[in-house]
This record gives structure tokens, C-alpha cells and sequence, in this order.
């Protein structure tokens, strides 16, 4: 299909034959299914079954260890760089597209300068200019109103559940096309992750989502398209509603109702 | 005869539970206090003559005339200490960030190793080394080169004044330098490898090269560890008698540029021991020592107690 194409149809990354290895482990297996701009899609799958592993190639974070090897294409649109090429700097994929991780992990350092801190690897130095975005990303993070008053404190100083939403306007401050979420709520209570629901549905109205979860209901909620993986394959791919509700596979449906898994 | 098994093993584990409490309390609290009592007892005779405050305080050290003042060496222990250490930490930042971030996997355990080799070399080996190699290298190269290069300049030209000698302030310095790095690198570098991978994973995912990891990440969490290495350091460097040994001169002068002779307070107390024919100067003698030894007691206890957790509390990452 030609470039043109593919944006008319909104496809932000078009991932074909995707292949991983770690050593001689053949980790993913001829993963193909495209992502949609400004959409949430959601990778669901049991433990070890690779969502992660896909998600991490997104963002070439397999790079960053000995032994990892990608083969195939995930066509970035709309300029159709592909993302795990050989000749593509893992660097400049990481300026677009941002990620958080299972766990929070802000920086031990003030809650301002964790959010500045995209920012300021990008080169912006003014100060007021860095006031600004980081104002927005964190009320974009729906966290603004409870760290108005103590940006300079600690990071370590907030609860989990805004360590997390600083992690979430940690990555969007620097306004990345696609984020990457991996897990955000594992390690949340129910009612941090409502309010990071609610603000990745918030999200997507501006940049698109990609989303790993072990928690169905989390997938059905809050995705347009999910995409169901096992053992390395990707089983089924598709709109999120058909695919929990009329599956076409027999593993998919043995898995949302939760016969295995 | 169960019975009487179990009686036989209660009474082993207590015995063993007194025996190793009694090794506990005397390495832990007898053993130091004991050091500090004989010291104090040997030093008394100076220090009711001259006062703790007056023999700490004097300048001369004359055994001639039987006057000594702790003042030179304790100047000359605390001076070359903090150049070692300055010279030492950035080397020691490098050695760790490259064991730990650079080094290929298949590299770093020989790197590893051969760091902590370096920490088993005797110091009088450091000494010899010192004496026979750096310091004519030193007097015939770089201190006259420093002297081209300072001595017109208003403050630092008064740094370099004096002729190159190579025994001096600067050579003990580079040399006590070099013979803690070994130990302070493993210390660095352990704190650098604390750093948990989703900390860095963080950076990276921000778009941050190798380097802005390791400046923007890594090293402020590997701080605590840097500074506790430091002092650890410090500590060694404070006491350190034989790889200086031969290169102060031990000259009690309190230097006053980095090519003048001095001495610290070990090298007084070896090159002095067996020449001190008197009460008053072998109390001297161990006057000094008491001040080392306080002086190391207290910074190892102030940096653990104080230090530490001040920084514990700043930079503890929990649940990562």
C-alpha cells in the first residue's frame, strides 16, 4: 500500500512480520496488525506471552541489552520510517514516542524538573517556556491541581498513584506522537487506576496509545482495537468490541472468559 | 537419652551465644576504647605541658629545645588528605562509569577484578614506586612545568613557588591518591550498579543518549554511594603512613605552597618512633596519634550517622 494510503486509512505504525530474538530465544513470531492514529490499542495476553516484549519494540528499548535482534517492518507514518530498522538511531525514535512503565519510576529529583526533564534533553533552556509546558503536561496529567503548590518538592514525596500520573506528564511534556503504556495500573489501587483510565481516554484525543494490560476489563473499557497475543504470536487482532464479544478465534474466546490465562 | 541430647544442645547454643557476644562487645566497644585509653594515657605527659589546646595549636616541633606542637603535621595529615581526594574522586567516576555503563558484559567482571587487585598492592610498595619513579619525574617535568605555567599568575603562582624537589606536598599527594583509587573505584562503582534499570530505562525512554543517563541519572542516585566511598577513602588516606613514607621529608613546617617539604602525622610517628629519647617527645608522639585517631573515629562516625542518613532520606527510591 502506499503511503498516501495508509494515512487516508489513519494507520500511525503499520507492523509487518515483525520478528524478535533475544540470543537464539525467538521471542515474537511474524507479528503483523497496524496501529491506528489517535486510538487506543490495547495488547492483551498471558504472562510471557511477548506484549511487552512488542511494546518495548516500539521504542527500541531491546537495544539497550546485549542479544537483541528485530527483523521485519513497523512503518512509522506519516514519513514510512521503519522503527526497528538497522540504519533507523534508536535515539530519535525515543524522541517520538514516549512510554510509561509497570511501575513508577520518576527520578529522585523535584516534581518539576522529573516533568522538565524531556524538555531539557530537547534542548529547550527557556525558563519560561519550560514553566509553560510543564504547566500543561501536568494538567493534561490531571495532577496540576495537587502539585501546584510544592513543584520543587521531592517527587518521592507523592503517593503512587501521582507518581504515576507525574510519570504519565513526564512523557507527554515533550509531546511525543505515540505513547506507549506498559501495565500503568499494575501496581495501583482501584481508584489511581480509574483516574488513569480516564486520563488515557483523555489522551488519545491527542496522540496515539499503546497500551499492554493483564486486565481484560482495562482493555475492554478503555480501547477501540485490542490485539490478543500468545506465545509469541499475535492470535487475533481487531476492534475491541467484536473482538470481546464475538472472537474469531477459539483461544481468543478460551481467554476472555477466562478459561486459561 | 533424647533428652539429654537436647539439653546438651541448649547448653551449646548458649555458649556459643556468650562467646560470640563477648567478641562482639570487645571489637565493637572494648577494643576502641582500650586503643584510646593507652593513647591518652601514653600522651598525658605532653599534653599537661604544653595543654591539649597548646598542643594542638603549636607550630614548633623541636625536639632539641623539647618543644612540640601537633600543629604542622595535623595540617600537613588534613592537606595532603583532601588533595588526594580531589585528585581521586573524578578518576574514580570514570573507572565506575565505564565498568558499569561502557565496558562490554564479557569485559567488566576482568575490569572488576583488576581494580580490586590494585587495592592488595602494600603501600610501601606505593612508597618505593613514589620515591625511585614519580618524584624525580615530578621534580625533572611537571613541577617545572607548573611553574612556567603559574608562577606569574597573582593567586596560584604562590601555589607552585619553591624549588622542584619532588618530595613535597604535590607528589604525596598525587601518590596517596593513586593508592586509594582502587579502593574508592569499587566503592563508586558498586553504587553506580545499585542503579535501578527502570530509573534508567526512564531516561532512555525521555530520547537520553548513554552519557545524559549517566549524568542525569545515574550519578546523582549513585551519590550517597560516591560520597560514602569518598570518606571510606578519606578515612584510609587520613592514616596512611608507608606510601608517603619517604616522600614529605618530614619537615614539621606547615607548607605554604605545593612544592614545600611537610610531613602528616604517621610519617612524624615512623620516622620519629625510635629517635624520641625522651619521655616528653615519645608523648608527643603519641599525642599524635590520639588526634589521628580521633579525628578518623570521628569522621567515620559523623559521615555514618549523619551524613548518610541525610542523604538516605533524599535520595531513597523505594520499591524500584
Amino acid at each position: 500500500m502506499t503511503k498516501r494510503a495508509m494515512e487516508k486509512k489513519g494507520v500511525k505504525i503499520d507492523v509487518r512480520n515483525l520478528n524478535f530474538y533475544y540470543g537464539s530465544f525467538h521471542a515474537l513470531k511474524n507479528i503483523t496488525f497496524p496501529v491506528y492514529e489517535r486510538k487506543i490499542t490495547a495488547i492483551i495476553g498471558p504472562s510471557g506471552c511477548g506484549k511487552t516484549t512488542l511494546l518495548r519494540c516500539f521504542n527500541r528499548m531491546h537495544d539497550l541489552y546485549e542479544g537483541a535482534r528485530y527483523e521485519g517492518e513497523a512503518i512509522l507514518y506519516p514519513e514510512g520510517i521503519n522503527l526497528i530498522g538497522k540504519d533507523v538511531d534508536p535515539i530519535l525514535v525515543r524522541m517520538r514516542i514516549g512510554m510509561v512503565f509497570q511501575k513508577p519510576n520518576p527520578f529522585p529529583k523535584s516534581i518539576f524538573e522529573n516533568v522538565a526533564y524531556g524538555l531539557k534533553l530537547r534542548g529547550v533552556k527557556d525558563k519560561k517556556v519550560l514553566r509553560e509546558k510543564v504547566e500543561k503536561a501536568l494538567k493534561d496529567a490531571a495532577l496540576w491541581d495537587e502539585v501546584k503548590d510544592r513543584l520543587h518538592e521531592n517527587a518521592y514525596a507523592l503517593s503512587g498513584g501521582q507518581q504515576q500520573r507525574l510519570c504519565i506528564a513526564r512523557a507527554i511534556a515533550p509531546e511525543p506522537e505515540v505513547l506507549l503504556l506498559d501495565e500503568p495500573t499494575s501496581a495501583l489501587d482501584p481508584i489511581s487506576t480509574a483516574k488513569i483510565e480516564e486520563l488515557i481516554e483523555e489522551l488519545k484525543k491527542k496522540l496515539t496509545i499503546v497500551i499492554v494490560t493483564h486486565n481484560m476489563q482495562q482493555a475492554a473499557r478503555i480501547s477501540d482495537f485490542t490485539a490478543f497475543m500468545y506465545m509469541g504470536e499475535l492470535v487475533e487482532f481487531g476492534p475491541t468490541e467484536k473482538l470481546f464479544t464475538k472472537p474469531e478465534k477459539k483461544l481468543t474466546e478460551d481467554y476472555i472468559t477466562g478459561r486459561f490465562g | 537419652m533424647g533428652g539429654y541430647k537436647r539439653l546438651k544442645d541448649k547448653l551449646l547454643d548458649k555458649l556459643v551465644f556468650v562467646l560470640l557476644f563477648l567478641v562482639a562487645l570487645f571489637v565493637g566497644l572494648l577494643y576502641p576504647a582500650v586503643a584510646l585509653f593507652t593513647l591518652y594515657g601514653e600522651a598525658r605527659p605532653a599534653l599537661e605541658r604544653f595543654g591539649l589546646i597548646g598542643f594542638i595549636t603549636g607550630t614548633e616541633w623541636d625536639p632539641v629545645r623539647e618543644l612540640f606542637g601537633a600543629l604542622p603535621a595535623l595540617t600537613g595529615t588534613l592537606i595532603s588528605t583532601f588533595l588526594a581526594s580531589l585528585l581521586a574522586i573524578p578518576v574514580c567516576i570514570g573507572i565506575a562509569v565505564f565498568i558499569s555503563e561502557l565496558a562490554p558484559k564479557a569485559l567488566k567482571p576482568v575490569f572488576t577484578t583488576a581494580v580490586e587487585l590494585l587495592g592488595a598492592i602494600p603501600s610501601i610498595i606505593y612508597g618505593l614506586w613514589g620515591f625511585f619513579v614519580v618524584a624525580p619525574f615530578m621534580a625533572e617535568k611537571v613541577e617545572p612545568f607548573l611553574q612556567e605555567l603559574l608562577l606569574g599568575l597573582p593567586v596560584l603562582g604562590r601555589l607552585v613557588d619553591g624549588v622542584p624537589t619532588g618530595i613535597d606536598v604535590l607528589t604525596s599527594s598525587l601518590v596517596l591518591s593513586i593508592m586509594i583509587i582502587p579502593f574508592m573505584a569499587t566503592i563508586v562503582k558498586d553504587a553506580f550498579e545499585m542503579t535501578p534499570r527502570l530509573l534508567k530505562e526512564a531516561g532512555y525512554g525521555l530520547g537520553a543518549t548513554k552519557w545524559e543517563v549517566i549524568k542525569d541519572v545515574v550519578i546523582p542516585y549513585a551519590f550517597p554511594g560516591i560520597v560514602g566511598g569518598a570518606v571510606l577513602s578519606v578515612g584510609r588516606a587520613l592514616g596512611e603512613t608507608m606510601a608517603v613514607a619517604f616522600l614529605t621529608g618530614n619537615v614539621h613546617q606547615i607548607p605554604r605552597s605545593l612544592l614545600d617539604q611537610f610531613t602528616t602525622i604517621t610519617v612524624a610517628i615512623a620516622n620519629e618512633f625510635t629517635e624520641a629519647d625522651t619521655e616528653l617527645y615519645l608523648s608527643s608522639l603519641y599525642g599524635l596519634a590520639l588526634i589521628l585517631f580521633v579525628m578518623s573515629f570521628t569522621l567515620l562516625a559523623l559521615s555514618k550517622f549523619l551524613l548518610f542518613k541525610r542523604l538516605e532520606k533524599r535520595w531513597a527510591v523505594k520499591g524500584l
